[in-house]
């Protein structure tokens, strides 16, 4: 399988993973490949580097897609019969201008964005980028202005961390008893005022009466859009889980990585989320095949002087290292993945930050299955 | 480095998949071999440390624990720190409410409170009266915060939180963390970054941020650098050598070795440019092949860490 084939009938595309594992270049070659083939399609990312921001055409923060220039796709490689569109996402923005669309009239809106709470909440918080993440996504399929959208989630430390913390931060703002208690004409509120209630007076106790104030208020001023969040918060699990969204892990072929994939993957199938595949990057092929390490050197000396093809020798044992490494933990991967859903490319000779580092990856990810093998036997020989 | 062991607290952070838990591991086993009790502290329930000393390091995940004489680990759990700090604070009590599945649900869900739990448990274990009951004072507290972006919003929390409550127990605490994160004698602040150019990117931002927010950054660590194993004029050697062989064994070795030297030759570019942007102390570390680091990788690396202070 490659990447078209993993996203036939597809129209959005979550690329998740842990920090570090070429996210990000990774979303960027699967959406300008599949513009190659004609769609419309949009990247959603969060923090590109700033090569690749520049080869996007990505200069600053933009809460809306922008067409990359038909120019900037000119290769000989590749012919882009479609259109790459790319954002780069804010989310404080994003978090304001859903508060912006939910609020009953604008003055309700202002003073919800200068609420401390607010503030808080839509900015320093882990959790905000996810859920501000996803609900560009969402707003962005809304529109149905494009064939396919792929979302670059947020960097975290751990690819769970997508699917987890917009819940944090919904059933907050869900937040159903809370608002019971915090309204002031609620049961709670009242027994605050006289330190009757055990659970308010603790809170009172230990987080101070300011916080207090502040939160009820916050919660005040959402009033009714508590519902609105709920609502939001059901139809984005929806798209998450419609046949044409598809979640694609990215990992590196390092042990952690590879573990995390593995938990991803099987988290995805027991919440029943579509699962299409996994692109591991920087692998490092086994080069020497049967033969024996010692060999090497033999071979070399015939071209090299003795004491360069001993380090050369010494360069390709250390890398075969490697190749051990990677063997083992995508042999792991297997056990508890369908082979056909995994898509390798190699470690490649430098990082990617333009449309030719792109296309260096394109073959990998896009190619058929023989070419993609005969790429990895040309690493050989 | 002896003036960064000589804290009592050190945050380790860097972006995600830069070796952040393999060098706060590092850097503890470094301070437990010059007699320093040393804990490191993991966030956000990883257990990578623990992980590092064991194949299935399944134990009590969010206990105190000893990998080694005067080396110790734990996992910090929010939830487990919240309901420690309201049975110390508000003894049987606190205990009762920290039972209360609303309260639970109210105290996780707002926001910032996970990670200001989380760092006041940290400050806990790095104070010489611990509240926990019967427990040894540490004399180094190590952090394996989160990745970058995350780790300086958590150094923040405790003051963010000092000014939004204002008053009472939560701006009092507050107020008392962020004054022992601003003090540099007791805290100091360690960026981990491969030299590659997102980890330098991050790595300028946070020396930037801690900047304005009036933190030191103590020192940076680069890890995973390749050794120089070629001259340039070697490389010229190596290229023609593989127009003159044939043999697919001694091709791909002569390829390997273009291949690293490339990305060495790119290492050395972003290391330069780091060190461009940022001021400070910079210490390297060597990219370790192996199939997983363990117990003997992290000796080496401690080794190493030992080696640059001298």
């Amino acid at each position: 399988m490659n990447v078209i084939e993993m996203l036939e009938g597809k129209r959005v595309c979550v690329c998740a993973g842990s920090g570090g594992v070429g996210k990000t270049t990774t979303s960027a070659a699967i959406a300008l490949g599949m513009a190659a083939t004609g769609a419309k399609v949009a990247v959603v990312t969060i923090d590109p580097a700033n090569r690749l921001a520049n080869a996007l055409g990505l200069e600053r923060l933009e809460n809306e897609p922008r067409r990359v220039e038909p120019a900037r796709l000119q290769t000989d490689g590749l012919e882009v019969t479609g259109e790459l569109w790319a954002m780069m996402l804010d989310p404080k923005r994003t978090f304001d201008e859903l508060i912006d669309r939910i609020a009953p009239d604008p003055a309700r809106a202002e003073e919800i964005k200068a609420n401390r709470v607010y503030r808080e909440l839509s900015t320093a918080v882990s959790g905000s980028q996810e859920l501000t993440a996803i609900a560009k996504l969402y707003e962005l399929d809304q529109e149905h202005e494009f064939d396919l959208l792929v979302l670059d989630t947020p960097p975290s430390r751990n690819a769970l961390e997508f699917l987890d913390a917009p819940n944090r931060i919904n059933s907050f703002l869900e937040g159903r008893a809370l608002k019971a208690f915090m309204k002031p004409t609620g049961f709670g509120f009242r027994a605050l005022g006289r330190g009757a209630m055990p659970l308010l007076g603790g809170l009172r106790r230990i987080t101070g009466i300011d916080l207090i104030t502040d939160l009820t208020v916050f919660f005040q001023l959402l009033g009714d859009m508590t519902g609105d969040f709920s609502q939001r918060a059901a139809q984005v699990e929806r798209l998450l889980r419609a046949e044409t969204t598809a979640f694609l892990l990215v990992t590196s072929a390092a042990r952690e990585p590879i573990d995390e994939a593995i938990w991803f993957g099987q988290r995805l199938e027991a919440d029943g989320l579509p699962f299409a595949g996994v692109v591991v990057n920087r692998v490092h092929h086994d080069l020497l095949g049967d033969r024996e390490p010692r060999e090497v050197r033999r071979s070399l000396a015939r071209v090299l002087p003795p004491g360069l093809a001993v380090r050369v020798a010494e360069n390709f044992r250390d890398y075969h290292v490697l190749a051990r490494r990677d063997d083992d933990n995508l042999a792991r991967l297997t056990t508890q993945l369908d082979e056909r859903r995994l898509l390798l490319v190699p470690q490649l000779d430098d990082d990617v930050h333009d449309i030719e580092g792109l296309l260096r990856i394109h073959r990998y990810l896009f190619g058929s299955q023989a070419e993609r093998e005969r790429l990895i036997d040309d690493l050989v020989a | 480095m002896s003036t960064v062991l000589d804290k009592r607290l050190l945050f380790v952070t860097g972006k995600g998949g830069v070796g952040k838990s393999t060098v706060a591991t590092a850097l503890g086993l470094l301070a437990a071999r010059h007699g320093l009790r040393t804990i490191v502290a993991e966030l956000a329930s990883q257990e990578r440390v623990q992980g590092l000393f064991s194949e299935n390091g399944e134990g009590e995940r969010f206990r105190e624990m000893e990998l080694r004489p005067g080396l110790f680990t734990i996992s910090i759990d929010p939830q487990q720190a919240m309901e420690e700090y309201l049975r110390v604070k508000a003894g049987p009590f606190g205990q009762a409410l920290g039972s209360s599945r609303l309260f639970q649900a109210f105290a996780m869900a707002t926001p910032g409170m996970r990670e200001l739990l989380s760092i006041g448990k940290v400050w806990e274990l790095a104070q010489l009266h611990r509240r926990t009951r019967g427990a040894a004072p540490y004399d180094l507290v190590i952090v394996d915060a989160p990745a970058t972006g995350h780790g300086v919003g958590l150094l923040r929390t405790p003051r963010t939180f000092a000014e939004i409550a204002r008053v009472g127990p939560i701006a009092h605490q507050g107020q008392t963390i962020a004054e022992t994160i601003a003090d540099p004698e007791f805290t100091g602040v360690v960026a981990v970054a491969t030299p590659e150019e997102m980890p330098v990117n991050e790595t300028v931002a946070l020396a930037d941020e801690l900047a304005r927010d009036g933190l030191p950054l103590d020192l940076v660590i680069v890890n995973a650098l390749y050794p120089a194993r070629f001259e340039a004029d070697e490389i010229d050697e190596l290229s023609q050598a593989l127009t003159r062989t044939r043999s697919a064994l001694a091709r791909s070795a002569l390829r390997a070795a273009l291949s690293e030297h490339a990305r060495a030759a790119t290492q050395r570019e972003q290391f330069d440019r780091l060190r461009d942007r940022v001021d400070g102390r910079f210490v390297e570390l060597p990219y370790v092949f192996a199939d997983h680091v363990g117990l003997a990788q992290l000796e080496v690396l401690a080794g190493a860490l030992e080696e640059a202070a001298l």
